[in-house]
């Protein structure tokens, strides 16, 4: 069965089978019940499944996650949500020393089947701490997986497969995407939850994209095209594990590389691939990977955040310089 | 103005409705404390409303709550009791021992606490599951932990010795509080499940400073859950002393929370074991979280590697050492006529022989193999773990021959 529905809506869905699924399974975190959470992805969940496994909790991220532990030593399936990306920050103890390493720490006793669920990005003209990109710490963190949707389809596929994972799943949300409508096949196979997905094939450029810049990236493509250039766009779709060889296949055939992302370029997630993606495909590179990220910088305020984002006409300068062709950084020098 | 003044106006002079019932006044039907002025740092001294049923010279004394809760303890459970404290006395100065011989990496020694723990953890019932920090071996000791897998963690083969399940009890936890939250995640899902098994977390006085007991203590208030805080006040954090942690008794801290509390004598058994039947009997009934402060001294190191003479004021030290646990359970014992000299040799018969034991398991354990050091990163296969698997195994087979 096919329906048309927002991502927000897709998630909700998903999140509704995976508790139908399996009577384990519990949601958990701030405003989720009664409200349905401040996005509404829990809506109406608490009043199907009852209080007792859709949980409002008190305001404590720490507390979350660290009872969603005690849960899954417990033998219990939850899904936490942290409201916002930038309040993950007082849980990042409980993520980081003990859900991602209690399955090593137990020499693989206990399993964590633990989902994190995480608005995040910018472009929606919110206040400070409601448009962070934080998922390269977590990616940084052996035994997470990390993962973000960019489309109804996979909202619902990857929410539930995620759910059903036995190792703890950091689950970015494209906050500034939750309104996009797409059609979702309720019975469609899904992919495996650590495999990119092309979503544009082409043949001069590999743009490499996840969550809120997917859509970017496509758009780029179109208008890459009306400039002559096809570019083959690829949804990483998971960034713990990263699917390097679909990667790799893509830039074995194109010979270039873009990767963009809202976070931080430092340390980040373009620096991964195009470190591997190098290391990989040296010899089919016809120019270095080039990245097209948010600055250095904390979030910019609202008024500020289009100098921070990457956008469609940044993602092309960068499709040109890989391509060779005139860009903004033609005959700049940085003395 | 007053801050008091401008709330008696905002209010009208009338008590401000809340939005949670009132907790009935949590001290009402625990023992072990009775300060009633709130607010200031705290006058009384260490030992001023402790619970006790055994003075620091063995004599037996009433406390009428208390006793009920220990009256079916015998004197063959009493010598059982002595024994487990006098072995695992044995095991901490055999593991410091292989410490100092370079067999262990460090051990955190849990010297004149044998009684907090040994008299909380025989109180549990095998389905209670406890979270510890590192410092419980004798709480592991009485869960059934073997000897060998004691020391698996501070010989450095593994992060943890046994499967928490087998025995239920969790990885110790080296992050200080971190555990209280995994121990109130389990007593909600006992709740859920509709079972009266009890979680207890354990954790030390240093620990109560952190943000996640304090979030552990609201979760299980919010949620009724079935859980035990039990804090040995071992008196120190490494070198701070527990005042930098709590200007007023421990025990205190939980009430604000909804959450009674006891605040026990943590070198005697008996009251030990008593609060902790009476904090199991409330969570298993529905009663909800208790907190129990056992206040005791850390008579050794805070770890092999510590030195307390940079510290520890010797005169305080002489003082508790007359409170040894193990000794007034001794003269006690002596008194009743149960400790014969015939039950005095099998107990140190017992301790040797672990000891012994302890000592070979420990020589004998062997450096796991090198590539297991990528196995449980994940439950399942991960695609960017695996290749650095492979290469690195090719690295040890091109360099080594594939051992080291």
């Amino acid at each position: 069965m096919t329906e048309q529905l927002t991502l927000s809506r897709a998630l909700n869905a998903g999140l509704r089978r995976s508790l139908a699924d399996n009577d384990r399974v519990l949601l958990m975190g701030e405003d989720i019940g009664t409200l349905g959470g401040v996005f509404r992805v829990t809506d109406g969940l608490k009043a199907e499944f009852g209080a007792d496994r859709v949980i409002d909790t008190p305001l404590a991220e720490a507390g979350i996650v660290g009872t969603a532990i005690g849960l899954a030593y417990r033998g219990y399936r939850p899904v936490c949500e942290i409201q916002f990306d930038g309040f993950i920050y007082p849980a990042f103890d409980q993520i980081v020393a003990q859900v991602a390493k209690l399955h090593y720490r137990t020499g693989g006793n206990l399993v964590l089947p633990i989902t994190i669920r995480v608005p995040y990005g910018g472009g929606i003209g919110a206040v400070e701490h409601h448009s962070e990109s934080p998922e390269a710490y977590f990616a940084h963190t052996a035994g997470l997986r990390v993962v973000t949707c960019a489309n109804p389809q996979d909202a619902y596929s990857m929410i539930r497969e995620a759910v059903a994972s036995d190792d703890p799943v950091l689950f970015f949300e494209p906050k500034r995407r939750y309104w996009v409508k797409g059609d979702v096949d309720f019975e469609e196979e899904a992919l495996p939850l650590g495999s990119a997905r092309i979503v544009a094939t082409g043949s001069d450029v590999t743009l490499v994209a996840y969550g809120p810049l997917v859509a970017t990236a496509l758009d780029a493509a179109l208008a890459a095209a009306d400039d002559g250039l096809s570019v083959e766009v690829i949804d990483l779709r998971s960034l713990s594990p990263v699917d390097f060889d679909t990667v790799e296949a893509s830039v074995r055939k194109t010979g270039r590389l873009v990767i963009t992302h809202e976070a931080a370029q430092s340390g980040g997630i373009g620096a991964e691939i195009a470190a591997s993606i190098t290391d990989r495909c040296f010899y089919h590179l016809e120019a270095a990977p080039q990245r097209v990220t948010g600055f250095d910088i904390p979030y910019p305020p609202a008024k500020l955040e289009e100098h921070f984002l990457p956008d469609l006409d940044r993602i092309l300068d960068a499709v040109d310089r890989v391509m060779g062709r005139e860009n903004s950084l033609t005959g700049w020098s940085a003395s | 103005m007053s801050s008091a003044t401008s709330v008696d106006k905002s209010v009208d002079g009338e008590k401000p409705e809340l939005a949670h019932k009132q907790f009935e006044e949590p001290r009402s039907d625990l023992p072990g404390l009775g300060g009633s002025d709130r607010g200031g740092p705290d006058e009384r001294g260490p030992e001023e409303e402790l619970v006790q049923i055994l003075t620091p010279m063995g004599e037996r004394i009433s406390q009428p709550v208390l006793d009920t809760w220990v009256a079916d303890v015998d004197g063959d459970q009493l010598v059982s009791l002595y024994e487990d404290m006098v072995v695992v006395r044995r095991i901490d100065v055999e593991a410091t021992a292989l410490q100092r011989q370079g067999e262990l990496g460090l051990w955190p020694p849990l010297l004149g606490q044998e009684a907090s723990q040994i008299g909380s953890a025989r109180a549990l019932r095998k389905d209670d599951f406890v979270f510890t920090s590192y410092r419980e071996n004798a709480v592991a000791y009485a869960r059934g932990v073997q000897l060998v897998d004691l020391v698996r963690v501070w010989r450095g083969t593994a992060f943890s010795g046994w499967n928490p399940f087998d025995v239920g009890m969790a990885t110790p936890q080296v992050i200080i509080g971190a555990q209280t939250l995994h121990a109130t995640g389990y007593a909600i899902g006992c709740q859920k499940d509709g079972v009266d098994s009890v979680a207890v977390a354990y954790f030390g006085d240093g620990a109560t400073s952190q943000g996640d007991v304090s979030e552990a203590m609201i979760f299980a208030a919010s949620f009724n859950a079935p859980v035990i805080f039990f804090c040995q006040n071992n008196q120190w954090a490494i070198s701070e002393p527990v005042g930098l942690q709590a200007v007023r008794p421990i025990a205190d801290r939980s009430p604000g929370f909804g959450i009674p509390s006891m605040r026990v004598d943590g070198n005697d058994v008996l009251a030990v074991m008593a609060a902790t039947r009476i904090a199991l009997d409330r969570a298993r009934t529905g009663g909800g979280p208790t907190f129990i402060e056992a206040v005791t001294y850390r008579m050794g190191p805070h770890t092999t590697s510590d030195d307390p003479s940079r510290y520890e004021d010797g005169a305080e030290h002489e003082e508790w050492a007359a409170k040894d646990p193990i000794l007034r359970l001794e003269r006690y014992l002596e008194s009743a006529g149960i400790l014969t000299d015939e039950v005095r040799a099998a107990v140190k018969t017992k301790s040797d022989e672990v000891a012994r034991e302890f000592r070979a398991e420990c020589v004998g354990l062997k450096n796991p193999e090198p590539l297991s050091v990528f196995e449980n990163v994940y439950a399942a296969p991960h695609s960017g773990l695996e290749r650095q698997k492979r290469q690195y195994a090719a690295y040890l087979s091109y360099v080594e021959g594939g051992t080291r």
